[in-house]
């Protein structure tokens, strides 16, 4: 299925693009983040496991295993530093 | 005519006049309470000459309805109204509004509080300040989390 993912903050300046369409097997937010990680070089540094790296779904916070509804648009950003 | 809740700009706001606004319309309104939260000129030891704000069009606004519905429910309030500034800021400027109104004054301090503590940690912001070593994304505060934790809400945020 093809979703729309966007990046924002510091991740958008590391990954060098504010958005991507991809087509994609992932059935959940971590699938889809280790399906980047795997792109290796930038993708794998920001999106490292050991970083603090926060995702929505549908513009709506999410989690790892929160499943990817098709046409679904993903974001993957920082900790929010807002207020 | 309802009035809009949650409103995400680059203009200033003017603390008065949004007070008037939402206070008036409600003559059983008995408490207003406001914060609003203003750029410092030093972070982490640095100073900070301006600050850049990010933020994810269309979530934010969902983001800050969703708590505003979660402060109704919790709290017994009249009204409530949230600005969040974006864009180029500096040092003295205001960011962030928020104003509730209740009958009696305690419901009106928390739950401006708890709007404030929810902010922090799950509405889609991001800030970049530029420093004399240059420019830095500012780092989540893991006592922002603390302080929505207290409200029973895991926030996991830092």
């Amino acid at each position: 299925m093809s979703i729309q993912i966007r990046f924002f903050a510091a991740i958008r300046e590391a990954v060098g693009t504010p958005s991507l369409t991809l087509d994609t097997q992932a059935a959940t937010v971590g699938e889809l983040r280790d399906e980047l990680i795997g792109r290796g070089g930038v993708w794998a540094e920001a999106l490292a496991r050991g970083k603090s790296v926060r995702a929505s779904v549908n513009q709506a916070m999410a989690e790892d295993a929160s499943p990817l509804p098709a046409g679904a648009e993903v974001a993957f950003f920082p900790p929010v530093t807002g207020g | 005519m309802s009035l809009p809740r949650v409103s995400i700009q680059t203009d200033d706001f003017d603390l008065t006049a949004e007070v008037n606004t939402l206070r008036q319309q409600d003559a059983r309104v008995g408490a207003v309470c406001s914060f609003v939260g203003t750029v410092r000129d030093r972070n982490e030891g640095q100073s900070v000459s301006t600050m850049e704000l990010e933020h994810y069009p269309g979530m934010t606004e969902k983001a800050i309805e969703a708590m505003i519905d979660e402060a109704f429910r919790r709290f017994d309030i009249l009204g409530a109204r949230v600005i969040h500034r974006v864009g180029l800021l500096q040092p003295l400027d205001q960011i962030v509004l928020v104003v509730v109104t209740s009958a009696h004054r305690g419901e009106s301090f928390q739950a401006c509080e708890f709007l404030m503590d929810y902010l922090k940690t799950q509405a889609p912001f991001w800030k970049k300040e530029q420093t004399p070593e240059g420019a830095r994304w500012v780092d989540a505060r893991v006592s922002d989390d603390a302080a929505l934790a207290k409200w029973g809400i895991q926030a996991s945020n830092a």
